[in-house]
């Protein structure tokens, strides 16, 4: 893996600190006019997504994280493994609960999901932004009762809980944003 | 454009203020054969416009091209003008930017500071000024005498505020995180904040004097304000063989750690052993004066373009 210096630090950039692979956030360049520079780093930590600051003397090198963002089908998951699928070549890769997190709760089969793979192996998956789901439990639907602004759980397939109007019923599909976790609208069938 | 206004009305005032106080305008050549040898500062190097074998430098300063007209006789004298500075790159850095730099003969460093804060208030307005030494400027902040703390202290010090990635057995490092992370942003931002007599170890040009507690110190100031560092002063150095002690110190320091080693400038030398008239001088970044004049967080606002697009 190449190595980059501080001044190639960027937003994005994947790097190696104390043996994990990280995330630079921001890279903030410190120096009098007369004197050492620095720079004031915030890293997200990959493995726990925790964020770090540290400060090096500009100048100081990190090695590259082999970090890579794959656009992968999300195929099964057999209770222990999250299985997805590179469409374009069709290599299949296994994560575990700890790197898929929340988006288990957004996993729809053949949803495209974006998995980060750290040395060939998954370390997080995010899904897609808005996905479509059914409904498989909620309140009865108030008919015409599309103007108050009240709202109610519904349970989707994937597991998921989220408020919606009260206007919509079990049975229907609703697209979400999964980023606020937030209904959007209805979806036609 | 908002900027752009701001920056040709702030350069009309300096220069109006200039004239009335009999500063001669000046200006000197941006391409010099020996840069600074400052082992924190990388000069950008170009080619030859002879197609000589020696590169060329792009200045850093203007400060020993205007040293040279100095000791030729020219009195008081400013310039506004490009310097450039490698791997400067940051909200508050652009490789390329434009300073003043003014030298008066026969003033003393405080009526200087008080000219830079005239100076400060033509670009941002009236503003309360704040005076206080190296020393009471870390003593408020973080408790410590930067002059006799020790290096363990310095480093516990540093890393009681930051999580710290790197080893240096130099104080000036220490001291300079400290400063810049920890008591710069304690200063009023509100305020003109002068922090007068820095380490002897970071004297650069300036000279050392003995101050009230008996500490040797070197006779320069920086002022900020809003969270920015604005200006750089100098009491002058005019001896030329402490001008030579001081380049071997910035030579050994960049032998050891592995930088090249720039070639003496020899022209400031033979004007130094001339004699350099008593004098202090200060730079001003204007970037960073119009970043505060116009409420910028970045650099890359104040300047027509930012480095990604020139």
């Amino acid at each position: 893996m190449a190595s980059y210096s501080t001044n190639e630090f960027r937003s994005g950039l994947k790097v190696m600190l104390d043996g994990e692979p990280c995330s630079i956030l921001d890279n903030e360049f410190v120096k009098p006019g007369k004197g050492q520079a620095f720079n004031r780093v915030k890293l997200r930590n990959l493995n726990t997504g925790r964020v770090w600051e540290r400060t090096f003397k500009s100048g100081e090198s990190l090695e590259g994280a082999d970090v890579m963002d794959h656009e992968m089908e999300y195929l099964y998951s057999d209770g222990e493994f999250f299985h997805f699928m590179d469409p374009t070549n069709f290599e299949q890769v296994q994560a575990d609960e700890k790197a898929v997190g929340d988006a288990a709760q957004w996993l729809k089969e053949q949803d495209v999901c974006t998995v980060t793979l750290y040395n060939g192996a998954p370390l997080s998956v995010t899904p897609p932004n808005f996905v479509e789901l059914e409904i498989v439990e909620t309140d009865p639907g108030l008919k015409g009762d599309t103007a108050q602004g009240g709202t109610k759980p519904a349970h989707l397939s994937t597991g998921a809980v989220v408020k919606v109007p009260l206007f919509i019923s079990q049975g229907e599909v609703i697209r979400v944003d999964t980023r606020s976790g937030e209904y959007v609208s209805r979806v036609k069938s | 454009m908002v900027a752009l206004r701001s920056r040709a009305a702030l350069y009309a005032a300096l220069r109006t203020r200039f004239a009335e106080r009999g500063v001669m305008e000046v200006e000197t050549p941006l391409l010099a054969s020996s840069p600074v040898t400052d082992p924190h500062i990388d000069a950008i190097a170009t080619a030859n416009p002879l197609s000589g074998d020696h590169p060329f430098y792009l200045q850093t300063s203007p400060e020993y091209a205007m040293k040279r007209l100095l000791a030729a006789g020219s009195g008081a004298i400013f310039q506004i003008c490009k310097a450039f500075r490698g791997s400067e790159h940051g909200a508050r850095h652009n490789p390329e930017f434009t300073m003043l730099e003014w030298y008066e003969p026969g003033v003393a460093l405080e009526s200087l500071m008080d000219e830079v804060a005239a100076v400060i208030r033509l670009a941002v307005g009236d503003k309360a000024v704040e005076h206080m030494t190296y020393r009471s400027a870390f003593l408020t902040a973080v408790g410590l005498d930067p002059h006799t703390a020790s290096l363990d202290a310095l480093r516990d010090c540093a890393s009681q505020h930051m999580d710290i990635n790197f080893e240096s057995d130099e104080r000036d490092t220490w001291l300079q995180l400290i400063m810049s992370a920890v008591v710069e942003p304690s200063f009023d931002g509100e305020a003109i904040t002068f922090v007068v007599d820095f380490p002897e170890s970071q004297a650069a040009l300036a000279n050392i004097a003995i101050d009230a507690q008996g500490q040797s110190v070197a006779r320069r100031f920086e002022a900020f304000c809003g969270g920015l560092e604005l200006a750089n002063g100098y009491d002058e150095l005019r001896d030329a063989g402490e001008l030579l002690r001081r380049i071997r110190r910035d030579h050994q320091q960049r032998k050891a750690s592995g930088q090249t080693l720039p070639p003496i400038d020899r022209n400031l030398l033979s004007a130094m052993q001339a004699g350099l008239p008593e004098c202090c001088g200060v730079a001003v970044g204007l970037d960073r004066l119009l970043m505060l004049a116009t409420s910028s967080s970045r650099i890359d606002e104040v300047v027509a373009f930012p480095l990604d697009r020139v």
